[in-house]
């Protein structure tokens, strides 16, 4: 029977890509521009002490909480991009399609450029001070842009509005950051655009603590909206008559994916085409619509790409690394551009 | 006699009012029927008459100005999103615009209001499922995806989703309407069916007054400016009412045969001469053309004769003009000489 086969064929998927994300996540730790040998990071990783404290403290210090970091902020995006890609039916949106990281840049924006502007010193000067008050920032930003979508989702009902004002709240950021731009310092200027690169690489352990449980949280609640985003396919006419309450599963899909991006944006940057690439990719693989199927998946995929991202941003030859949002939207286009093309051959 | 149990009211509309707007007028108002246990009712009416926003209005996506819809002895105002669902289900116009959904996950959503917080089916749910797809006669179709299948079997899909639904009453927004003919007839018939095998009220909105008044064993008219009609088709036919909901200028409702006629106009009479099959298509062909197929005598005159093959005769008073082999050069000829 095809569906017995369908089923297996989910099995075997599933079970290659754990086994990638696995050996990903060991390149993750074994690559980078010191070289360490193979057999002390295997030494290390069953526990056993290493002589060389300088390797101990790279992978410890720097490659382990940046392969979390990437894990996590893969999995985060690509979840967030598949509950916005059923939620508004639309093949082309993602998590940041709600405006919420040009919030994030429009808060790292005002601290970096307007208060270097205004107190004259350049806040990219401040060290881990500042570190912090820039992801603050982020975060500040972008769960005021969340704000301001949940309260309009409770007004509109139409999720198409919904849609068209969240991208003109991003066209609305990006305006006012120009501004910001043009009346700020070189040096600010340049810390905003880094920051606007992307990077896994500034979450230390401390960050961690409590970037971890947010993204487990945003990705905990995905977990409970496979039922509301399986009939959201149907339209919402088809799923109100089927007694989902739309406005709430709206919201709680809203918030899920604004907790998600709001806070891998402030911890990352903004990390371009993740979040619609993986669910296209993942559709793909288990040429399914089930999102008790495709929310883990994304997931796992997520991380996977997230990883494979940050090996090759890292890859030995680069001089330290390279911006993470250039990798991810060098890998990320062709695959949009590939479901774009599918597309157009099946409406043919 | 019947028993009680088969006209029991599933679904009874007192002194509705729909529209979309409160502070506007209504669109219609004071409307008053019923849908009875095993009952397979059409609406039927004029393009903008109105019929969307009414099965809306009964599906309870739109609230009703005034009035009561009842199912049973319930209002629809009074239940919840989730009782609702339990009560009434629907098959929509929306186009449905997913990859990868096979029939069997797509039906298997009708049995959202009952099962857990994943969505989780039980054995139950599946063999009702698979009893669904197989009554609609999808049952090789099961584990296709329903974007690479027809506009007719798409809908058999939901229709199948409707029933795994399993509510006494189910409304569709008319399922006919972009289907060719034989995919019309066959839901038609399948949707006739369900309402008599499983005692379900089904009301469905269709622009096919032919077929309507083939299947349906009630009718609801619904027109502009008209108070809604309610009845079984022959006496809606004998009343006239057909007549007055459809007719307007170059189209009239012929009582005799059930159907549509297109009007010209003053028609130049031709009598027509013969019998059998050949006849017939003859008087179709004139009345296609603006001609008057009658029986008395004219000017023009045309002879059906059908030894074997058939031939056809034109007169022009009393003059033979031609004699042809078949109606397309029958008609040319008599184009010609008008």
């Amino acid at each position: 029977m095809q569906g017995d086969e369908a089923k297996g064929r989910k099995k075997l998927a599933y079970m290659v890509l754990t086994i990638v994300l696995l050996l990903v996540f060991l390149a993750n730790i074994s690559l980078g521009s010191v070289y360490i040998p193979f057999s002390e990071i295997i030494k290390w990783m069953v526990g056993i002490e290493l002589e060389n404290e300088i390797w101990r403290n790279i992978l410890l210090k720097s490659r382990l909480p940046q392969a979390i970091t990437a894990l996590l902020a893969g999995a985060g995006l690509a979840a967030g991009g598949l509950q916005m890609q059923t939620l508004f039916r639309n093949p082309l949106a993602g998590p940041s399609i709600l405006g919420i990281s040009s919030g994030a840049g429009l808060g790292v924006a005002i601290v970096v450029l307007l208060f270097g502007a205004i107190g004259g010193k350049a806040i990219s000067h401040l060290g881990m001070f500042a570190s912090l008050t820039i992801v603050m920032a982020a975060f500040i930003g972008s769960v005021f842009v969340l704000l301001m979508v949940l309260f309009l989702a409770r007004k509109l009902k139409n999720n198409a509005m919904l849609l068209i004002v969240g991208i003109m709240v991003g066209y609305a950021s990006s305006a006012i950051v120009g501004l910001l731009q043009f009346i700020s310092s070189k040096d600010d200027i340049q810390a905003f655009v880094i920051w606007g690169l992307g990077s896994f690489n500034n979450v230390s352990w401390d960050k961690l603590s409590i970037f971890v449980p947010l993204v487990l949280v945003g990705l905990a609640g995905s977990l409970f909206l496979i039922k509301p985003l399986n009939v959201l396919l149907l339209g919402e006419n088809y799923a109100a008559n089927l007694g989902l309450n739309i406005k709430r599963s709206r919201l709680s899909i809203l918030v899920v994916t604004g907790l998600l991006t709001a806070t891998v944006t402030a911890f990352c940057g903004p990390i371009a085409f993740l979040g619609l690439a993986v669910p296209h990719l993942s559709k793909g693989v288990f040429k399914t619509a089930d999102h008790s199927v495709l929310v883990p998946a994304v997931i796992i995929f997520g991380a996977v790409l997230a990883l494979v991202c940050n090996v090759i941003a890292r890859l030995p030859g680069f001089d330290g690394a390279l911006p993470i949002n250039s990798i991810t939207s060098l890998i990320g286009a062709p695959i949009v551009v590939s479901v774009i093309l599918k597309r157009r051959r099946l409406t043919q | 006699m019947q028993k009680k149990t088969d006209t029991e009211v599933l679904l009874n509309v007192v002194d509705l009012a729909v529209g979309y707007d409160r502070k506007e007028k209504a669109l219609h108002q004071d409307i008053n029927v019923s849908v009875n246990k095993g009952e397979f009712v059409c609406l039927l009416g004029p393009n903008g008459a109105g019929k969307s926003t009414l099965i809306k209005t009964l599906s309870g996506f739109l609230k009703p100005l005034s009035g009561d819809i009842c199912f049973g002895d319930i209002r629809l105002q009074d239940l919840t999103e989730r009782q609702r669902a339990k009560r009434v289900s629907v098959v929509l116009t929306d186009k449905l615009q997913v990859q990868n959904l096979t029939v069997f996950e797509l039906v298997s959503l009708g049995r959202t209001p009952y099962t857990g917080y994943f969505g989780k089916l039980t054995d139950h749910d599946k063999a009702l499922v698979l009893r669904a797809i197989q009554e609609v006669g999808l049952g090789g179709f099961t584990h296709h995806y329903i974007d690479k299948m027809s506009d007719g079997e798409r809908q058999k899909a939901m229709i199948a989703k409707a029933l795994v639904q399993e509510t006494p009453f189910i409304i569709l927004d008319e399922p006919t309407a972009f289907l060719d003919l034989p995919a019309k007839i066959e839901i038609m018939q399948l949707l006739r069916k369900l309402s008599r095998e499983s005692k379900r009220g089904i009301l469905l909105s269709t622009h096919d007054l032919d077929m309507a008044l083939q299947t349906a064993d009630k009718i609801w008219l619904l027109a502009q400016g008209k108070s809604m009609q309610q009845g079984i088709p022959e006496d809606l036919v004998l009343s006239n009412d057909f007549k007055s909901f459809f007719e307007r200028d170059g189209v009239y409702f012929d009582n005799n045969t059930g159907s549509f006629k297109y009007h010209s106009g003053n028609r130049i009479e031709v009598t027509l001469k013969g019998s059998g099959i050949a006849h017939e298509w003859v008087a179709r062909a004139l009345y296609r053309l603006g001609y008057k197929p009658v029986a008395k005598n004219s000017d023009w005159l045309i002879e059906v004769s059908s030894n074997g093959s058939h031939s056809f005769s034109l007169y022009k008073q009393s003059k033979l003009l031609a004699t042809c082999e078949n109606i397309q050069e029958l008609m040319q000829k008599i184009t010609e000489s008008m």
